[in-house]
């Protein structure tokens, strides 16, 4: 057990390690970090004194180095755009980012996982045949669509729910910001959320469904009927758990894909997130704050990894093989 | 006689496919009396484990009985309510599976296996359940049951596995138990054991046993009595001693031909020619007349019926009748 969570983690910092390369290769050669600091009227001499003094003539491997002891240390650099510290400006924004993340994410596992336990065990039904063809149209539609439609529907025609924005949020202590304490905040956050989670929850429910159908068919639930368990006892007990093994995986990443897909939804929405403070860096060639998304966006998807690959082997009892555990 | 334990009559199971109706079993009637083996014999897809699927009335939708009948112990049990037929599963007939590596639930240690089995079917506690299962795993051979209880069947070996899927079929004291092929699966070495270990708990129980099996040599060792399926319809069906000295059926000569351990000149071991037809395309007559070497002008108009070749020993051939004939 000890040396499998050593062996993840030494593969997690490689990956990191590759992901920071790219970062800082970014950093350093998409344009010049000099004539995004200094006016067009500053000498060529000036600008050289400012590289040295910046370390900019240092050897790639020393420049590198010194990225990632700052990257550490959560020291991005400085917003070109906002002459704000990166770090500062992504932990502002994170709250709101986070919180969209979780709520679609959760309810994209609750719905996708019931539904295609559903449709798995009704497999003829009516209702069952109606959910599938709605989920082919949810893979479909282009998440912008989707916002799109619902901003339509339910704040321009109903006038149900806002548009565009969180809300009110309140502060916490350690610098959250959390829109779950106020009622507008709560509203503000259903339209974005189903936005952000409707792709995955389709594709939950259609990997949760294909598997299970795949698990009923196996030989222990055949034995598990023969020995007169309940069809409760079957469905729920045996062939649920064998289900979700697989597919703990699939929806781990999409936690970490939810991430990165926010940048459309919170760019529809105006949700004030990471996703959209990126695409604002990325149009004013803000190199630092991208750069810093970058390792972050990966960091979050390491580390996900890294939880899944534990519950995995949590869940799953062939894994845990012990020194000599195939006794005869 | 006895009242037969179980008792099926002129069974017909069908299965709908996109070319037509398949007729997987075709009219059979068998007894099985109360403590007695009764033998299975057929080449694959003659209809084996559809009668056992039927009898403990698992066929797979959209499989179906479309006539004859079941009884266990006088009761027709084919047209019971689901959850009636559920508690007759486990309870008064237990069932062996091919395959103990599949047999199990891989997540679920085999003590949670026969509690919730026990548990099913026996009013007892969960403490009471598990000294029970304990019992039962000692019983079937498992050394240091009482520690060997909270493996995960991922801990055992085949032969080990069998022995567990044998511990959970009789968990109930069922008075028939089903054993579709259970040692094929297994190594050579173990599998007599296993087969012995079946035999003395169900002879120590007073249970039934339908044995399918490819083994005539195993046949000749434990079943009473044999029953000769081909392409869905008895062939021959009689005490084992008579059927392998005086095969009624040019079938089940073939087949004790073919078996090595019945044949002491190993040059005389002989396939019969051909194979056994499709389902949709069985021919008129006999379903064995293409391949028959005394097939006769009647063979390929008329289906022979079970004719008494011998007290409790019959045989579905026209040969059968002209010697009926002739001798009385
Ligand atoms: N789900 C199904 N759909 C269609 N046909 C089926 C289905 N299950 C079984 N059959 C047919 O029923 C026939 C009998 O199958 P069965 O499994 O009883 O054979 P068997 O005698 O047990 O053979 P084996 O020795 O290979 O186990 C086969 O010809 C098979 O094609
Ligand atoms: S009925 Fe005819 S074809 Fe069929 S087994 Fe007997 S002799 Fe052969
Ligand atoms: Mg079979």
């Amino acid at each position: 057990m000890l040396a499998f969570i050593i062996r993840r983690i030494v593969q997690s910092a490689l990956v990191m390690l590759v992901v920071a390369l790219v970062a800082f290769a970014l950093f350093r050669y998409v344009g010049d970090p000099i004539s995004s600091m200094v006016g067009q009227e500053t000498s060529l001499a000036d600008r050289e004194a400012l590289r040295t003094t910046l370390g900019l003539n240092d050897p790639f491997i020393v420049q590198f180095g010194r990225f990632i002891g700052n990257a550490i240390q959560g020291d991005f650099g400085i917003s070109y755009r906002l002459q704000q510290p990166v770090m500062e400006l992504i932990l502002q924004r994170l709250p709101a980012t986070l919180e969209l993340a979780l709520v679609s994410g959760l309810a994209a596992f609750i719905f996708g996982v019931s539904a295609g336990v559903y449709t798995a065990l009704n497999r003829r039904g009516f209702l069952s045949t109606g959910i599938m063809a709605v989920s082919l149209i949810g893979v479909s539609l282009p998440t912008f669509l989707i916002g799109i439609l619902l901003i339509w529907l339910f704040a321009v025609e109903l006038q149900w729910l806002p548009s565009f924005g969180r809300g009110d949020t309140v502060a916490l202590p350690g610098g959250w910001t959390t829109g779950f304490l106020t009622s507008s905040g709560r509203q503000s956050l259903i339209l974005p959320a189903i936005t952000l989670g409707l792709f995955q929850m389709t594709l939950i429910m259609r990997l949760v469904r294909a598997e299970m159908l795949e698990v009923l068919r196996t030989d222990y639930i055949k034995f598990a009927r023969a020995r007169g368990l309940s069809n409760r006892t079957v469905h729920f007990g045996h062939a649920l758990k064998n289900t979700l093994v697989p597919v703990i995986t699939i929806t781990g990443l999409q936690l970490g894909a939810i991430i990165a897909f926010a940048i459309i939804t919170e760019t529809v929405f105006q949700w004030p997130g990471v996703g959209a403070l990126f695409i604002n860096s990325v149009r004013a060639v803000d190199v630092p704050v991208m750069a810093a998304y970058l390792v972050l966006i990966a960091l979050i998807f390491v580390i996900i990894n890294l939880i899944v690959d534990l519950l995995y082997y949590v869940v799953d009892p062939r894994l845990r093989v012990e020194r000599g555990a195939a006794r005869h | 006689m006895t009242e037969p334990l179980l008792s099926v009559r002129d069974l017909v199971v069908e299965f709908p496919t996109r070319r037509g109706m398949l007729r997987a079993l075709d009219g059979v009637s068998f007894d099985i009396a109360p403590g007695e083996v009764l033998g299975m014999v057929g080449e694959s897809g003659a209809g084996k484990s559809i009668t056992g699927a039927a009898i403990i009335g698992l066929i797979e939708p959209p499989g179906r009985i479309v006539r004859g009948e079941i009884r266990l112990a006088g009761e027709r049990i084919d047209n019971l309510p689901p959850e009636a037929m559920r508690r007759i599963r486990g309870k008064r007939i237990g069932m062996v599976f091919q395959d103990p590596l599949t047999s199990l639930n891989p997540l679920y240690t085999v003590a949670r296996q026969l509690i919730e089995t026990i548990r099913v079917h026996l009013d007892m506690s969960e403490a009471e359940a598990r000294a029970h299962a304990i019992g039962l795993l000692d019983r079937v051979g498992i050394p240091a049951a009482a520690r060997r209880i909270d493996d995960y069947p991922h801990h055992f070996s085949g032969g080990m596995r069998q022995r567990v899927v044998i511990a959970l079929a009789l968990a109930a004291e069922p008075e028939l138990v089903i054993a579709d092929e259970p040692t094929t699966a297994l190594d050579v070495s173990v599998q007599s054991q296993i087969i012995d270990v079946l035999k003395e708990i169900c002879a120590e129980r007073g249970a039934a046993v339908m044995l399918i099996t490819h083994d005539m040599g195993v046949i000749a060792e434990t079943a009473d009595r044999v029953a000769v399926l081909y392409a869905g319809r008895m062939a021959e069906i009689g005490p084992v001693r008579d059927v392998i000295l005086n095969a009624s059926h040019p079938y089940t000569s073939g087949l004790m031909a073919s078996i090595p351990t019945l044949v002491q000149d190993t040059d005389r071991l002989v396939q019969i020619p051909g194979s056994m037809p499709r389902l949709n395309a069985i021919p008129s007559g006999c379903a064995f007349n293409p391949r028959c070497n005394q097939a006769f002008e009647r063979c390929r108009i008329e289906q022979p019926p079970l004719i008494d070749v011998a007290p409790r020993h019959a045989a579905a051939c026209w040969l059968a009748e002209e010697e009926t004939k002739n001798d009385g």
